[in-house]
């Protein structure tokens, strides 16, 4: 039944299966998209194409609680992802170029601990220890949460960028009497950008979008993004909501794309890798 | 995104050595003062008793996890039977998880497959395509399959128009809505590492197999699936672990009725019960049944390596 010609690597309705899969992947947030722009006031009845929900958005009556939620969202995402980026650069380093030390091998699964830990009992544990040592919770407990499930985020890539890159470099720059702060501020840094700019977006998008461990730690007052939109969601999906899940959509389709790009340039500026598997 | 090659796996290189401590140290401290710390706590506070409208009374008592396994009658005082309330939502929780599991398998190895066998330009383009979901916010995902599904939402528009149904389809707030808002969730979360094994997948062992007269299936299933298992049991953990916790799936498309764990512990912190020590209990009975996962996964992994 075998003939020589035949691809090894096609499966009959394979091709079928991967579209259908997209089709599930794309075809709820499609549709919200669409809907967002209705003119009307019912979710179900289509009248005409309008911006009157982005318009209501910024002008209309939740206006200002969305844009205190929008405020903090951000602000906490930048932060914990500076700060996890500035946290996972150092570790990576560490587990990267800093030869053997004391407890490296539990420094690995401490980082990724985040990770494997299920996100509803990081958000029972956070909570139970800020109540327990009376620190009142609010934006700064948000913010702290946020930092530590950033770090294994921005890790995986500066790390996976540390390791494609040779030490030879550093090296030659200490023969060339440079101290090992300058090899690693004008050698390894430069090299390493394009790593830890993704890190940063990565943690960034993570901050942005978690909502389970912000509702646990966030108190009374302090809404971010996610919890204001669920707090809505619950009444009942309006359509100001879908304006806003789609604006949240094209901002995280926007961090992917340049992210992406950040990674094409960064296969084109590494020295080490000769060939590029494309 | 293709992945650079390990020119130093083993992180042997020197260049600051003494230095290791000092810069591990933040991970070490703000992992280990916020996560750590706070985890044991939460161990502690399971057994302790507790305060009504949250908090805990700091005086120890097993009430918690008796509450969790054991029913004792109304007033306390008839023998303990099983209490079978809490351990059905977690035997419902592993089920519902393992249900997504496989559905994301059976439709993301196909997926992995064919992306990862695709060239060029091409290849590049679908895992793009693929990437995009797994980064968009899971609670807009949650929300949008909510209006997807609902009883006069599009999907049921849609069959009505067509008259392949003459009511609505009632999906929302059934276990059908769970299982798919968690396989909708997770399903990239399969894809890609899949999609990373297949990569690496060695086309002369395919070659080999038809050489010696296997047929397609046969190749697939003896050759191909065990070489590429390790990247199907890293995606089987990446879907099977989020859904067991899910809290957003359940909380959003299931309803009142679909109670899974997370909702579970949700309850216990933030709605109604507020019994402080009971949902550290459940969390802890999560966070080691999850442990039991990891540690299976990692032992397979080192012996895989052998």
């Amino acid at each position: 039944m075998y003939t020589k010609n035949v691809d090894l690597r096609h499966f009959t309705g394979f091709k079928s299966l991967t579209l259908l899969c997209l089709f599930l992947l794309y075809a709820p947030l499609i549709i919200v998209m669409v809907y967002s722009f209705n003119d009307s006031n019912s979710i179900t009845r289509w009248n005409t194409v309008s911006l009157r929900w982005y318009y209501d958005l910024f002008y209309g009556v939740d206006a200002p609680k969305f844009k205190t939620a929008a405020i903090n969202s951000v602000s906490i995402a930048v932060m914990a992802a500076i700060s996890a980026t500035v946290i996972a650069t150092m570790a990576a380093t560490a587990m990267l170029r800093a030869g053997r030390f004391r407890g490296k091998s539990v420094s690995f699964a401490l980082i990724n601990l985040p990770l494997m830990v299920p996100e509803i009992v990081t958000a029972v544990a956070t909570l139970i220890f800020f109540s327990a040592i009376g620190f009142t919770t609010g934006y700064l407990t948000i913010l702290i949460a946020h930092i530590v499930f950033c770090i294994p985020f921005a890790y995986l890539p500066i790390a996976a960028r540390m390791q494609g890159i040779e030490d030879v470099y550093e090296q030659a720059a200490q023969d060339l009497y440079a101290t090992r702060f300058q090899a690693f501020r004008l050698i390894l840094l430069p090299l390493m950008a394009p790593g830890i700019i993704s890190g940063f977006l990565l943690a960034f998008i993570i901050s942005l979008d978690d909502f389970i461990i912000t509702n646990f730690v966030k108190g009374a007052g302090v809404e971010t993004l996610p919890t204001v939109i669920f707090g809505a969601v619950k009444q009942g999906i309006k359509p100001n909501i879908m304006a806003i899940s789609t604006l949240l959509l094209a901002v995280s389709v926007g961090f992917v794309a340049l992210s992406y790009f950040v990674g094409r340039m960064g296969e084109k500026s590494n020295p080490t890798t000769t060939k590029q598997g494309d | 995104m293709a992945e650079l090659p390990k020119v130093n796996p083993e992180g042997l290189a020197k260049t600051y050595s003494g230095f290791g401590i000092p810069l591990i140290l933040p991970a070490w401290i703000i992992i280990g003062f916020f996560l750590v710390i706070p985890v044991a706590m939460m161990l502690v506070y399971s057994f302790l008793t507790k305060e009504f409208r949250g908090g805990v009374i700091w005086e120890f008592s097993l009430s918690a996890y008796d509450q969790f396994f054991l029913y004792r009658g109304l007033f306390g005082d008839s023998p303990p039977v099983i209490e079978w309330t809490y351990i059905s939502i977690f035997w419902r929780s592993i089920w519902q998880a393992g249900l997504a599991t496989f559905c994301c398998l059976i439709i993301g190895f196909p997926t992995a497959w064919f992306i990862a066998t695709r060239t060029g330009r091409n290849k590049t383009i679908w895992l793009f395509l693929i990437t995009i979901p797994y980064w968009v916010n899971l609670l807009i995902r949650t929300i949008s399959m909510k209006f997807l599904i609902r009883d006069n939402g599009p999907l049921n528009e849609f069959f009505l128009s067509i008259g392949l149904i003459s009511e609505p389809f009632h999906i929302i707030n059934t276990n059908f809505a769970v299982q798919l808002g968690l396989f909708y969730s997770y399903l990239p979360f399969m894809v890609l590492p899949i999609y990373a094994a297949v990569e690496r997948y060695n086309f002369a062992l395919s070659e080999a197999a038809a050489d010696l007269y296997a047929s397609r299936t046969v190749t697939l299933f003896k050759v191909i699936l065990p070489t590429v298992k390790p990247g199907i049991v890293a995606g089987c953990i990446l879907v099977f672990v989020p859904s067991l916790g899910a809290f957003l799936a359940p909380d959003l498309l299931g309803g009142a009725k679909n109670f899974m764990i997370g909702s579970l512990i949700e309850e216990q912190f933030k709605g109604a019960a507020g019994n402080w020590p009971f949902g550290a209990a459940a969390s802890m009975i999560l966070l080691s049944l999850v442990l039991i996962v990891l540690t299976f996964y990692a032992r397979n992994q080192t012996r895989g390596q052998i």
